[in-house]
């Protein structure tokens, strides 16, 4: 290990944020499947799949919806190995963990045991469990897909559309923009402490540093929502999104609605 | 000629902080002023009172004769005027820049005001070459450099052509080039109708985009007048801090001389 491994892992962590959101906005922009749709249909057809992952309670049918939502994020463009990076593999450890003991909880017919520890995985546990961490993982990756295909302007504006409150929206609008700042000024604070360390500083003192950071950037982010909000209202900002492209539905508009709100039926249905 | 801004007695307090002390002061339509002051004089806080984003604790202050407070900018048809008609550019741009891209932000104001939509793209369109900033049209604001930054949040109100411009530290962190093209601008307005009141403790710039001077110190104006007046008034401006006693050697001889950096060399050609 590097003797400022922490920190420059942190501010590698800074620039792959960067570049994730300028790769974000790239895919948000070049012709796909979802970009032709009406935004609108987009956001509904993605959440009616959702749904309908939440409702199934059938591994196959999941399976199913797992695999359109991989086919629809090749067919908008959306990398499969940047998915796997940034969505299989962190809602894996993170569900993994919550889901791991209902393999040993679950009452149900043993299929393997571990002796040592007096411990035995049922069928019933390992269907528990699979089930769990495939409905987060279809989840998570059709709102990505989604989020990744639809600049973030366009979704505030089909949430607002469906009268989500202003107040919401404009959260939400003001998050996107000053996580971008924080990161910068996260970014600047770590470079500004690397460039004036001498000498070799420990993992602890390392680690000591960073949440240090991260309670000043608590505090930053307080007055920079605020300051963004003022400067929001001094150009005329009433709680409403408004876009230079209107949104208006086509006939294939129609068609795709149609068609996301019949896979997300019937899978519920399939599923139950 | 008419009153634009007129501003009576206020008091403005950050949390028990006095920032703004018993200040008054009206502003004429046309006049270019300069909010001159030290760090922490209260020149940021007063402008955005001017923009009616902070409210006075005590006192009143009033836009062409209408009351600008809480209540009167809840009101849609005054605060879609006020915003049309008062435009503040703040000292740090990352704040100001919350669009995806500059096109959009320079929209963003417009859009607001519910223009037409071929009216939003075409004034747009001009703003940015205005600003010759079309090259930057597709890039997102947090991306650019600072001086980029700055250029693209004056652009982002100039687009709304409003009569009243505040511009807080509108040079600060530019490069000379960009500097003199702020300057410039301002200088354009002089004669017409824009009212332009600058917040600045840079004292090379005051004659450029000033007809008239108000010098902050500690949240209320201690000196009112041209800037000919107030830049020859050495023992005033040592006071409100914007220069200071600079001590050196001449052959031996140590002597010391207000001094302000900006104007270094004319300072040693005295």
């Amino acid at each position: 290990m590097s003797r400022h491994s922490f920190i420059e892992s942190t501010l590698r962590g800074f620039s792959r944020a960067f570049s994730n959101a300028l790769a974000s906005e790239h895919v948000a922009n070049q012709p796909g499947l979802l970009q032709q749709f009406d935004p609108r249909v987009r956001v509904i057809g993605m959440l009616a799949l959702v749904i309908a992952v939440v409702i199934c309670r059938r591994l196959a049918v999941i399976t199913a919806l797992l695999l359109l939502a991989m086919v629809i994020a090749i067919a908008s463009r959306v990398s499969l190995a940047s998915l796997a990076k940034r969505v299989w593999l962190v809602v894996l450890g993170f569900t993994g963990i919550i889901a791991l003991p209902a393999l040993f909880t679950v009452p149900g017919k043993p299929i393997w045991s571990v002796p040592a520890l007096s411990l035995t995985i049922s069928a019933q546990g390992l269907r528990s469990c699979v089930l769990l961490v495939l409905r987060v993982e279809t989840a998570v990756t059709l709102t990505t897909v989604l989020v990744l295909a639809t600049p973030w302007m366009h979704i505030l504006k089909a949430l607002r559309s469906f009268h989500l409150p202003a107040d919401a929206v404009t959260m939400l609008a003001m998050t996107h923009r000053y996580v971008f700042l924080l990161i910068e000024t996260a970014n600047q604070m770590f470079e500004s402490r690397e460039s004036r360390m001498v000498g070799v500083m420990s993992a602890s003192a390392q680690r000591r540093v960073a949440a240090r950071t991260a309670g000043l950037l608590l505090s930053k982010s307080v007055e920079l929502s605020h300051e963004v909000y003022l400067a929001m209202l001094s150009r005329g900002f009433r709680g409403d999104v408004r876009l230079l492209t209107g949104f208006r539905m086509k006939f294939y508009d129609y068609a795709a609605l149609s068609a996301f709100l019949f896979a997300g039926g019937a899978a519920a249905w399939m599923g139950r | 000629m008419a009153l634009v801004f007129e501003v009576e007695n206020i008091s403005f307090d950050y949390e028990h902080i006095p920032a703004i002390r018993a200040l008054s002061v009206q502003i004429e339509q046309g006049q270019r002023v300069a909010l001159l002051g030290a760090n922490g004089s209260g020149k940021s806080t007063l402008l955005r009172i001017l923009d009616g984003l902070y409210f006075p604790s005590a006192g009143s202050v009033s836009c062409c004769g209408e009351p600008l407070t809480r209540e009167h900018l809840q009101q849609d048809g005054f605060a879609l005027s006020f915003r049309r008609r008062v435009a503040l550019v703040f000292q740090n741009p990352d704040v100001q820049l919350f669009n995806p891209t500059v096109f959009d932000e320079i929209a963003y104001g417009p859009l607001q005001m519910s223009w037409p939509k071929e009216e939003v793209l075409q004034r747009v369109n001009e703003t940015l070459a205005f600003m010759n900033i079309s090259h930057l049209r597709g890039r997102p604001p947090y991306r650019l450099s600072g001086g980029e930054k700055k250029q693209v949040a004056l652009a982002s109100v100039l687009v709304l052509n409003p009569d009243v411009l505040l511009l807080d530290e509108p040079t600060s962190a530019l490069d000379p080039r960009s500097q003199s093209q702020v300057v410039d601008l301002i200088q354009q307005w002089k004669g017409t109708m824009k009212t332009v009141i600058t917040a600045t403790h840079q004292l090379d710039i005051i004659e450029d985009i000033a007809d008239r001077v108000l010098v902050m110190e500690t949240g209320t104006v201690i000196a009112d007048g041209t800037p000919s007046r107030i830049l020859g008034d050495a023992d005033l401006l040592l006071r409100a801090n914007l220069i200071h006693a600079h001590r050196h050697s001449h052959v031996g001889i140590t002597h010391s001389h207000p001094h302000s950096h900006r104007h270094a060399d004319q300072e040693h050609q005295r």
